[in-house]
């Protein structure tokens, strides 16, 4: 039951987050979907990717998302429709998409899989397996992140430099 | 307790309706945000596979999970700050607009 609600929740989130007029009421549909997804993750056992999830996504990332909104406002509204003009087909195609993925869904193994009990994992147990079997992709999403913020802000400087 | 099946169900609903609208809308904002939820969509998946797969002590799921997550961060970040950059020299963010690749 609980999964339905949230379900219709998240799915409801995505379809308004880019259906919206208003780019500030897209993001904010958006952290509707995103917090109904960290509920999944919950539902699944998975807390610490919800919570993860939470911190990320709904504050970090539609907080970026959010000034970058508020930084690129034009004064002028949009001329004409919010779309492009073959949006009919755009639509097909993601339809497409969900009917051939629906179907691979269906005719899966994974839909006669039994219901197994919840496993039991600990925060404790994440943070060993990241210090020693995975600690090599954690320095190397580190490395990716610097990497990632020193090239935002530089790309976002460039102009402000050459203005000098 | 729900099927495996439905969260995998919602994973692919939350994956069209991303596609549709990096496809459909003309805000660059936007096509990014749909490209957000795709990522969520295949991080949703991880979760779930790794939740219903024979042996989840390995953790593997939740790692890729959340390095997916460290990831698509990055991705946000360096996205908008080319947004931001493509805005001042274009002064629109429609995608239709931005034709020309000297300015």
């Amino acid at each position: 039951m609980s999964f339905a609600i949230i379900a219709v929740f998240t799915i409801a989130g995505a379809i308004a987050a880019l259906t919206l007029r208003n780019l500030v009421h897209c993001v904010l549909a958006l952290v509707l979907t995103f917090s109904g997804l960290a509920g999944l993750y919950l539902q699944l056992g998975a807390q610490f990717v919800g919570f993860a999830q939470i911190l990320i996504y709904v504050g970090a990332v539609a907080i970026l998302i959010v000034f970058a909104i508020l930084l690129t406002r034009t004064h002028e509204p949009l001329a004409g429709l919010a779309v492009s003009p073959g949006w009919i087909t755009s639509v097909l195609v993601a339809a497409a998409v969900f009917g051939i993925l629906a179907w691979a869904i269906r005719s899966s193994a994974m839909s006669i899989l039994p219901i197994s009990p919840h496993p039991e994992i600990s925060v404790r147990q994440i943070g060993d397996a990241l210090m020693s079997q995975f600690v090599l992709p954690l320095e190397v999403i580190g490395l990716l992140l610097t990497a990632a913020l020193v090239g935002a802000v530089t790309i976002a400087m460039r102009e402000e430099r050459r203005e000098k | 307790m729900t099927a495996p099946v439905n969260y995998l169900l919602v994973s692919a609903v939350i994956f069209a309706i991303g596609l549709a609208g990096a496809l459909v809308r003309r805000n660059a904002i936007l096509v990014l945000i749909g490209i957000e939820l795709m990522l969520n969509a295949a991080n949703l998946n991880f979760i779930a596979f790794w939740r219903y797969s024979p042996n989840p002590e390995a953790l593997t799921g939740v790692m890729f999970a959340l390095f997916s997550i460290g990831v698509a961060a990055a991705e946000a970040a360096v996205g908008l700050a080319l947004i931001i950059t493509v805005y001042r020299h274009f002064h629109t963010t429609d995608l239709d607009r931005i034709d020309s690749m000297r300015g």
